[in-house]
């Protein structure tokens, strides 16, 4: 018995061998060993911050996608894919590719030729410094609220699984963040993601394969599905044509353009979290194909996340149930079912390597919080606000402390989120406050010249402040929700759709009233940031294969048939 | 500078190889109760293989001293 077991509870799922101990060991050796290895090429805020800006197309993709494969991905949208059925999918595709193929065609030119560090960066370039400073407020708010989140949900699963400690999980993990950004900055935690993308194909795709295989395959899986739930769990728009026909009451309209044009490209176009990593890469081409890579990968995540969850619903004996439920009656929750996936497949050596793929999926996500919140940190508040006369080396001693500082906060945060009965409302509420309005100003930022710094600076507040009060409204009386998302048969993802909507429209209609009641920007101060203004070096010299456009619509192609077979 | 992908080429060769030999030792000595459904397709075997040949290409390909 190792001293890692000595924690354990009474309600553990599986009991690790020690083939599985030395392997979820070896995951720890090996990144810590990786930031060990980088310490001594992350001496200068370039280094520190940016990676160097010279990452490949592929370690840029892969990294872009795997910041994003954290506790929400992993375990929450299995449990959403439990509960709603294969509408969960909607979040992987036409909520997320859409709006990465726009980030690589259309809005990367402007980040990567403005040399910008930061989101906020850009929109002190293009709006001014309070623009600047509420977007960075904003998103080191958000950020360590998610970090909370993936540190929470990391430590749920390892207590569920294998009866660790929810204290020992949050700070043997945290801790494995903080060094080895710590050491390696940008650089360290991208190579971590990487290796976690791999990890976590190599420990999640059994569960599916040996699923499909147990159900007698995907039509018998959805027969077995529509006897024990409704035919609508296997249907990701014949049901959406209004909001009772369908697990999730939501209606196609919520997904298209709250989902699709709203949420999504808000989170993918505009979070620094994920485009900090594109921002890493080497040249513009490699910019550009960065989030295409990571489109084309995205599309099949729902066959190791989504597709476990429908599993769940045909082969477990039990009945899952939620959150709330679970709590009283000591049941397992929707959250549950992919460690409960993991542990019906998964014998000696695989359940390590399954349950590495979870600590992996949780720390790359805390990781990228963690990097991501230093640079803003770092760049757009602590140098403009507080002390803009330091040197290079003085800013990466602040991002190295800032690291260990945001660990902490996190660790507070995780705490808190206990607190919250759902961990997935409680994460897209977030989204929906400052992911959609911040879109509506960085989108007419670039593509609108005669957006002014004030209407920037107003649009982005007013968006956000009418986001909170919708939510604050419906907290506060649930039968606002037929206001708020057009039904009162909505549901709670069908409001965050809404309000993310509303919140944009209300950004957007802020800034051009604002805009055109104040004087233009100079068009010489707003070349490299707007449409028009900006020349974009064309990609010529290479073949149709290796051009940007040719896979964005390469990857457009697979997106419609995905959409149209499983109709 | 060692390329990222020589670290994931360690990581499944080594978890590749540590999977094989926990298949092959319950293929040896089958457990009296598995306690996964399935056992019978021994998945750590394949699966097991697979990364470690996997991780083995990578491993080769990426090698400090082969990179330029």
């Amino acid at each position: 018995m190792t001293p890692l077991l000595a924690t354990e509870v009474p309600t553990r799922l599986v009991h690790l061998a020690p083939v599985d101990v030395v392997i979820v060991v070896f995951y720890f050796a090996l990144v810590l060993a990786i930031g060990w290895y980088l310490k001594g090429r992350a001496n200068t805020g370039e280094d520190f911050f940016m990676a160097g800006r010279e990452m490949t197309a592929w370690v840029a993709g892969l990294s872009f996608l795997s910041a994003n494969l954290g506790a929400l991905e992993l375990m929450g949208w299995a449990g959403s894919a439990y509960q709603y059925g294969i509408l969960a999918t909607h979040w992987y595709w036409i909520g997320a590719i859409p709006a990465m193929l726009f980030l690589a065609l259309v809005m990367m030119p402007f980040y990567y030729i403005s040399k910008t560090h930061s989101v906020p960066g850009y929109l002190k370039l293009r709006f001014g410094e309070p623009a600047r400073a509420l977007s960075a407020v904003s998103f080191g708010f958000m950020t360590v609220l998610m970090s909370g989140v993936n540190m929470f949900a990391m430590a749920k699963v390892m207590q569920i699984v294998l009866g660790w400690d929810i204290n020992f999980s949050i700070w043997v993990s945290s801790l494995t963040v903080a060094i080895y950004v710590t050491l390696g900055g940008l650089r360290s935690a991208i190579f971590n993601e990487v290796l976690q993308f791999f990890l976590i194909w190599a420990g999640a795709l059994l569960i599916p394969i040996l699923g499909l295989y147990e159900a007698g395959g995907w039509t018998n899986l959805k027969l077995q599905i529509a006897q024990r739930t409704s035919e609508q769990y296997v249907h990701l728009w014949s049901g959406l044509g209004s909001f009772t026909t369908n697990p999730m009451g939501i209606h196609w309209t919520g997904i298209v353009f709250g989902l699709g044009a709203i949420i999504s490209m808000g989170y993918w176009t505009t979070d620094f979290l994920v485009v900090q990593r594109i921002l890493a890469a080497k040249d513009i081409r490699s910019a550009e194909i960065a989030p295409i890579i990571g489109a084309g990968f995205k599309m099949m995540v729902p066959f190791i996340v989504i597709l476990p969850g429908l599993l769940g619903l045909a082969v477990l004996p039990m009945k899952l149930v939620p959150e709330s439920v679970a709590k009283v009656t000591g049941g397992y929750s929707y959250n549950d079912v992919l460690p409960l996936m993991l542990a019906r497949y998964c014998g000696p050596g695989l359940l390590g390597l399954g349950v590495t793929a979870l600590i992996a999926g949780f720390m790359s996500g805390m990781a990228g919080n963690v990097s991501a919140f230093t640079t803003v940190w770092t760049y757009d508040i602590y140098r403009p606000f507080i002390n803009s006369k330091g040197s290079d080396h003085h800013y990466v001693n602040m991002g190295r402390w800032t690291t260990v500082i945001a660990v902490l906060i996190s660790v507070g945060t995780a705490y808190l989120v206990m607190q919250f009965a759902s961990i997935m409302d409680y994460v897209q509420a977030l989204f929906s406050f400052f992911i959609a309005p911040l879109f509506g100003t960085v989108v007419l930022g670039m593509l609108w010249k005669r957006a002014t710094g004030p209407g920037g600076f107003w649009g982005l507040l007013c968006g956000t402040l009418s986001s909170i009060s919708m939510w604050t409204w419906v907290k506060l009386d649930p039968s606002a929700l037929r206001y708020v998302a057009l039904s009162p048969h909505a549901k709670g993802l069908a409001q965050d759709m809404y309000q993310a909507l509303w919140s944009f429209v209300v950004c957007v209609v802020v800034t051009v009233v604002v805009s055109l009641a104040t004087k233009p920007t100079p068009d010489s101060e707003l070349t490299g940031l707007v449409y028009g203004l900006t020349e974009v070096p064309a990609v010529r010299d290479v073949p149709l294969y290796q051009k940007p456009l040719f896979w964005a619509a390469v990857v457009t192609v697979v997106f419609f048939v995905l959409n149209i077979i499983f109709w | 500078m060692i390329s990222i992908w020589f670290f994931i080429g360690i990581s499944l060769a080594v978890n590749g190889a540590l999977i094989l030999a926990a298949g092959i030792y319950q293929l040896v000595n089958p457990p009296v109760n598995p306690g996964v459904v399935l056992f019978h397709l021994h998945a750590n075997v394949w699966w097991g293989t697979a990364l470690l040949v996997f991780g083995l290409i990578y491993c080769f390909k990426f090698a400090p001293g082969r990179q330029s």
